[in-house]
């Protein structure tokens, strides 16, 4: 391996947003994807086609090619004052499909990650039951299981974004989100080996963390699809994620799915924990604020082309996003070119599941004019996702959180990507 | 159902088919939790005073506990160390186009609060105060807050005369009410509204990781 490109670290911002290999072809435009190497193109014969390559078992876990060594979760250093209470972000501009890999789901910890050893692993079950509970992961893993793909979307999620456009790239925009399969025991199997008082309204769900990071849920939701999952994609949740036991509250806000979930605990009324008072409310205008705001809206974001995701060439383009709904399906996704004043139908390719990210596309010849591209979903209940102008009109700029507002990225005439607002 | 022979494989099968009476069936896992195995990690308080552990303290001694374990971050008289969260102050600002949310600001209870420092606080050494400290240093936060007077002591008994400014400033979710017009199954696909113009970039306040050059004074 004499050269070149390859091994040099990778010097200009824009390479660096980018990331993967350039397309080859004539109409390159926004430059500065990585050189080819002659060597490896036809006819001749690269060394990879030549040379034996690593064995198996070489690699015991697998890992993403070295050249996607850019796609991986990133923070903002100066958001928080700790990594502990802080957030990463989910790199969705280079991602394809509905599921998100395990490694990438962006993470939310309050007090970092809780290292739990699983023969230590505890969950308690008390309050207004007729027998307060305790259980191991192997008991957890003894009963009827069940396997959902869902949605879980940080209520934070650009939040940054309320006051006007921020943060350049979706990643940073969007990412607080992630789409997995997990498989789980349905919370109200195991309440009901507890068996719930009638008296019971609120389920409060606690975790194993240096937060000790706890939320009320109404009954009613807890006895309807929640689940506490072990797993995600098929493995064991991540620590990051939870391990080894989470809660799941479809489509409902993230801070809600407690993650090294330790106890729940039965009572009669909400518990008004700070995560649900000092945080997670949503102030308006008035300076009042809205609590209880579980449920996420439905939303969409273009994740390609996006600040991160240039446009490298002229011609034929693929716009492709993500979309999903805490109420339900996703029934429709439209695509906007100039900013909003006309709408196309975008087509949903892949599954499309209750409370689910769907994946859309749209394609469309690009001949190098400006594009401010939109996207808005719409789901099942006939919700709309609004521009961010109509969600300030009704809550001010200050509520921080459940921010679903139409994004716009500006396409410029090189192929760059800006996160801009319009009128 | 011909597969559902063994006990494990009726009961899924069972569960399946009729989810809503999976409670009908106990399937005996786990066994009963001790009130000694409880009572260690059941720390949660609610607004009527529910679950607030015996003990006491004043404001008087909870200076002392909080300039040792919280004065760091959150600064001597609560106004935050840095970038650390502030938990005093902002009266007032909650509608202006810089609220600040505090404990004396925002909490709707005493309660929020003190549960909140007896689950996560001091952060990194979290449950490592006694009852009398929790007490005592959720009283100092209290007195900073200008909502008690120094001579102030919290306890069990005490912990309902204190009135939380901000407990009116909250209302349930009202969304499908206030924001109905966002069901709206058939909005507009053409010529919805005049040629956009763009109205703001995220570069002229650019804070993108990554991007040091471009950002302005982001740090
Ligand atoms: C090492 C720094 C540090 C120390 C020491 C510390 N805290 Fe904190 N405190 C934090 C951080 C960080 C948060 C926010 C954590 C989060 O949101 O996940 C916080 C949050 C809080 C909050 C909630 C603020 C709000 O608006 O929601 C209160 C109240 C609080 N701390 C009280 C205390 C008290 C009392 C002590 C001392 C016993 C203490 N803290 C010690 C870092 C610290």
């Amino acid at each position: 391996m004499d050269d070149d490109n390859e091994s040099k670290p990778i010097p200009s911002r824009r390479r660096f947003l980018s990331g993967a290999a350039g397309l080859s072809g004539a109409a390159l435009v926004g430059g500065a994807a990585r050189a080819e190497n002659l060597k490896n193109l036809p006819p001749n014969v690269p060394e990879w086609t030549r040379a034996l390559g690593d064995g198996v078992a070489v690699r015991p876990y697998g890992h993403p090619s070295k050249y996607e060594a850019n796609v991986i979760r990133r923070d903002v250093s100066w958001l928080t004052a700790s990594k502990e209470s802080s957030v990463s972000f989910t790199p969705l501009h280079a991602l394809d499909g509905i599921i998100t890999p395990s490694g990438l789901c962006f993470e939310r910890h309050h007090s970092g990650i809780a290292e739990i050893d699983p023969e230590d692993y505890r969950l308690i079950i008390h309050g207004l039951v007729d027998k307060p509970l305790i259980y191991t992961l192997a008991d957890l893993k003894r009963f009827p299981r069940v396997n959902r793909i869902y949605v879980l979307e940080c209520a934070a999620n650009s939040g940054m974004e309320w006051r006007g456009a921020q943060l350049n790239g979706c990643q940073y925009t969007h990412g607080m989100v992630h789409c997995v399969e997990y498989t789980g025991v349905p919370l109200r199997v195991l309440l009901a080996e507890a068996g719930v008082k009638g008296s019971a309204k609120w389920l409060l769900a606690e975790g194993a963390d240096a937060a000790a990071m706890s939320r009320s849920i109404p009954l009613e939701k807890a006895l309807d699809d929640c689940l506490v999952a072990t797993h995600m994609n098929g493995e064991m949740l991540r620590p990051e994620q939870g391990y080894p036991a989470r809660l799941v509250v479809p489509g409902w806000e993230g801070n809600v799915w407690v993650k090294w979930l330790r106890r729940l605990k039965l009572g009669d009324e909400p518990w008004f924990a700070r995560e649900e008072t000092s945080k997670y409310t949503d102030l308006m205008a008035d300076g009042r604020a809205r609590r209880f705001t579980y449920v996420m809206d439905a939303k969409s974001v273009i994740t390609s082309p996006s600040p991160q995701a240039p446009v490298r060439a002229k011609g034929f383009t693929v716009i492709s996003g993500l979309a999903w709904s805490g109420r339900g399906k996703v029934k429709r996704v439209d695509v906007s070119l100039d900013g909003g004043r006309n709408w196309r139908e975008a087509r949903i390719d892949g599954l499309v599941l209750d409370k689910a990210c769907v994946r859309f596309y749209a394609e469309t010849d690009w001949n190098g004019e400006e594009l401010l591209l939109q996207s808005r979903a719409i789901d099942e209940t006939g919700y709309v996702q609004p521009t961010k102008t109509e969600l300030r009109k009704i809550r001010g700029a200050n509520s921080v959180y459940h921010n679903n507002g139409i994004q716009t990225w500006l396409v410029k005439r090189d192929g760059e990507v800006e996160n801009v607002e319009v009128s | 159902m011909s597969k559902c022979r063994s006990f494990a494989v009726v009961a899924v099968c069972f569960l399946l088919a009729a989810p809503a009476v999976a409670g009908e069936r106990h399937l005996g896992l786990g066994r009963a939790a001790s009130p000694a195995e409880i009572a260690g990690w059941d720390i949660d308080v609610r607004p009527d005073g529910q679950g607030l552990p015996v003990g006491k303290g004043s404001v008087r001694q909870g200076e002392e506990v909080y300039m040792t374990r919280c004065a760091a971050c959150h600064g001597e008289f609560g106004e935050s160390a840095g970038r650390w969260p502030q938990v005093a102050g902002g009266t007032g600002s909650l509608s202006s186009d810089d609220p600040v949310k505090t404990v004396g600001s925002y909490f709707p209870y005493l309660s929020s609060a003190f549960d909140y420092v007896r689950h996560a606080m001091p952060f990194g050494d979290a449950q490592s105060l006694s009852n009398d400290e929790l007490y005592a240093v959720v009283a100092y936060v209290l007195f900073l807050n200008d909502i008690v007077d120094e001579k102030f002591v919290l306890s069990r008994d005490t912990f309902a005369q204190v009135k939380m400014p901000n407990q009116a400033g909250f209302y349930d979710d009202d969304r499908e009410t206030a924001e109905k017009p966002f069901w709206n199954a058939k909005p507009c696909m053409k010529d919805c509204k005049p040629p956009v113009t763009i109205t703001g970039r995220a570069r002229v306040i650019d804070v993108t990781p990554d991007d040091k050059a471009a950002r302005h004074g982001a740090d």
